[in-house]
């Protein structure tokens, strides 16, 4: 199957904003602060139509500044984003609607002073799938399609709890009549027995309406859940893809799996107490990455090559990649297992 | 089992509001064996982070606590005054909070801090101090200890801020910590060093510990017993393994089936309908059945529990039981 959304070579970097008082400062020397975070870092994927594309890594990997480039909020510094052959953003602005996003916080993403029915209904009515006058039952629709009783539409955001803000938050994104839904850890704020309510609705719309999706979480377990295929990021680059059966199941890249092997398991079988399998350290600090392979200050594999040489992604086979020079050894070893 | 360190009974905390009375806590009983880690799990609202201040006194107005005894080492904390209480704060029993940068004093350095709080229980001199804060820094993983003690708090991480913060409660070496989802803002590869550093101190130190979380698979890993908490009542208790294999209470059968991990990839996930009822306003009897498949009427008058085989429920229709299911 051929890319729908076709994300080239996008990087982000993130730097502060001289006046020309600093540049001038900076250039002669003086303590101005000039460095820049790459949180995205030539980053090339695509998602086929109809897939979820699960996007997985630890805070600062750079996930959600990825997802706001495929979003089209956040233009990228350089590279480009598309969907179906179409550029998302012209001139630094979205040039789109075929792509619609939830965010992680249902408290802070609705207008506290707006009806949640105008909220959903404003964005359909600048764009023309509705009219004015026919708005209502519109808004209505959508409501009862993310099991909300269409009547709360006159309702205020503070009256809804979490997970009703977040079905309407997926009203809202729906009624754009988008091709592709970016979900941004949409359930890290919920409740366990509310996140089930939420997968289970997310599972069920994007089959009902054959949407594309890009799924964000740092929750292995969600990612595990709702995706067809996985990308694991680290320090701002994606450092393995593929079907989210293989990658979990017999994880590639050194990073990727001890990621796993740390989530802590829910233990059923015995009283027996569980070994954390930990990684060493911590995440660099994005404003001074490492030289090479970002991850191999903290990698068991590392040589002498990995503080050299940036491994670049390489097809293992058809459906699968990873950035590592050392990713034979660690299959292997798991085969071996 | 040998005397509880850490005993509490019927204990029940209100607030008091404008809005009405917010019964939060609502008759919590438990025991706590020494070096023994309980998990004490709920959804928000389910009234643990407020279990965990009532057990150190930290509960301000409009709370107070109505009802119940908490029993520390023998004494009775309920009746204890603000000043024989604070001896005992930080020195038998202390708190580690979710938000370590919150727990730290950004204007001194991690060394004054730890000075700070040994001055507050012993008299020791600088030197000893200071070797003591190194030694229990180094004991919870924290690199070149002694040049860190001249840090301040935002020069660390936060795994690093939440350790200086486990290691200041470990200073008095107390009998029972107080954990309050000190994971829940790290990443996992943070939470699995931590957890283990936990697991081993437990062991080490004999420290008990009431470790508060909304993470059925973080506690699984780490406490011996559970204790699973729904509007303000404990609804089951038991030994971890046993209690997250065969549940009995339909609310911690129904959490455990909501996760992801227990149902195929892409398959839906088993729901709990509904959500979590007002404080304000709680149903009648089991403050579940609401939201039960098993409710019956006799669900509307309170439930006790049911001890059986060294767990216990609180529930007319438990899950797995030969009981006759309700029509």
């Amino acid at each position: 199957m051929s890319a729908f959304v076709q994300i080239t070579d996008v990087t982000r970097v993130f730097g502060p904003k001289l006046s020309l008082g600093e540049k001038i400062a900076a250039k002669l020397g003086g303590n101005v602060e000039t460095r820049s975070v790459r949180a995205v870092s030539g980053v090339t994927l695509s998602v086929r139509k109809g897939e979820t594309l699960g996007l997985v890594g630890e805070s600062g990997c750079g996930k959600s500044t990825l997802g706001r480039a495929i979003a089209g909020i956040l233009p990228p510094t350089s590279g480009t984003v598309t969907i179906d052959g179409a550029p998302v953003m012209a001139d630094g602005t979205k040039a789109t609607t075929r792509v619609q996003t939830v965010f992680q916080d249902p408290f802070a993403s609705l207008d506290p002073r707006m009806k949640v029915g105008h909220t959903v209904a404003e964005g359909p009515i600048a764009h023309g799938l509705t009219t004015r006058a026919d708005a209502r039952r519109y808004v209505a629709d959508w409501f009862d399609r993310v099991g909300l009783d269409p009547a709360w539409v006159e309702r205020h955001p503070h009256q809804f709890s979490g997970g009703q803000r977040q079905r309407i938050a997926i009203a809202r994104a729906l009624a754009m009549q988008p091709d592709v839904l970016i979900c941004d850890e949409p359930v890290a704020s919920l409740d366990v027995s509310i996140q089930a309510q939420i997968i289970n609705l997310f599972l069920e719309l994007t089959r009902d309406l054959a949407l594309t999706s890009v799924f964000i979480s740092h929750d292995l377990s969600v990612i595990q859940h709702v995706s067809d295929r996985v990308a694991v990021m680290y320090l701002g680059r994606i450092v393995e893809l593929g079907p989210v059966g293989e990658v979990f199941g017999n994880p590639a890249h050194p990073y990727t799996k001890a990621l796993f092997g740390s989530v802590p398991k829910l233990v059923l079988d015995a009283d027996e107490l569980v070994r954390f399998e930990t990684i060493e350290g911590e995440v660099p600090s994005p404003l001074s990455p490492p030289t090479g392979c970002n991850f191999h200050p903290r990698c068991p594999c590392a040589t002498t090559i990995c503080q050299t040489g940036r491994p670049s992604m390489e097809p293992i086979h058809d459906y699968r990649s990873v950035a590592c020079h050392h990713y034979k050894a660690c299959l292997g070893k798991e085969e071996h297992d | 089992m040998s005397d509880p360190v850490l005993s509490v009974k019927g204990l029940s905390t209100h607030f008091f509001t404008r809005a009405g009375v917010v019964k939060a806590v609502n008759g919590v009983s438990f025991d706590l064996a020494r070096g023994e880690i309980m998990g004490l799990v709920g959804e928000s609202g389910s009234g643990k982070t407020v279990t965990g201040f009532s057990l150190l006194g930290l509960v301000d107005a409009p709370g107070r606590i109505v009802e119940g005894s908490i029993k520390l080492n023998g004494v009775e904390l309920t009746t204890l005054s603000e000043a024989e209480l604070r001896k005992r704060r930080g020195h038998e029993i202390s708190m580690i909070f979710q938000d370590p940068i919150a727990t730290l004093n950004p204007m001194l350095t991690i060394g004054q801090q730890m000075k700070l709080a040994i001055d507050a229980h012993e008299r020791v001199s600088a030197a000893a101090a200071r070797s003591r804060a190194t030694e229990l820094l180094t004991q919870v993983g924290i690199p070149s200890a002694a040049a860190r003690l001249r840090a301040y708090p935002h020069e660390f991480s936060g795994g690093m801020r939440q350790r200086v913060a486990i290691a200041i409660a470990l200073l008095h070496r107390p009998s029972v910590i107080v954990a309050d989802e000190p994971t829940t803002a790290l990443d996992v590869s943070i939470q699995a060093q931590i957890l283990a550093k936990m697991r081993a101190l437990a062991r080490e130190t004999g420290t008990a510990m009431v470790w508060i979380s909304h993470d059925l698979a973080v506690v699984s890993s780490l406490a011996s017993k559970l204790a699973v908490m729904y509007a303000g009542r404990i609804v089951e208790e038991g030994p971890t393994a046993t209690l997250l294999r065969d549940p009995r209470h339909p609310y911690t059968a129904g959490l455990i089936a909501s996760l992801p991990a227990m149902a195929k990839p892409g398959a839906p996930l088993n729901q709990i309908a509904g959500s979590t009822p007002s404080l304000l306003s709680l149903p009648e009897g089991c403050p579940f059945s609401p939201r039960c498949t098993h409710a019956s009427g006799q669900c509307t008058t309170d439930a006790d529990m049911t001890q059986n085989g060294g767990r216990q429920w609180r529930c007319f229709h438990p899950v797995g039981q030969t009981a006759p299911e309700p029509a």
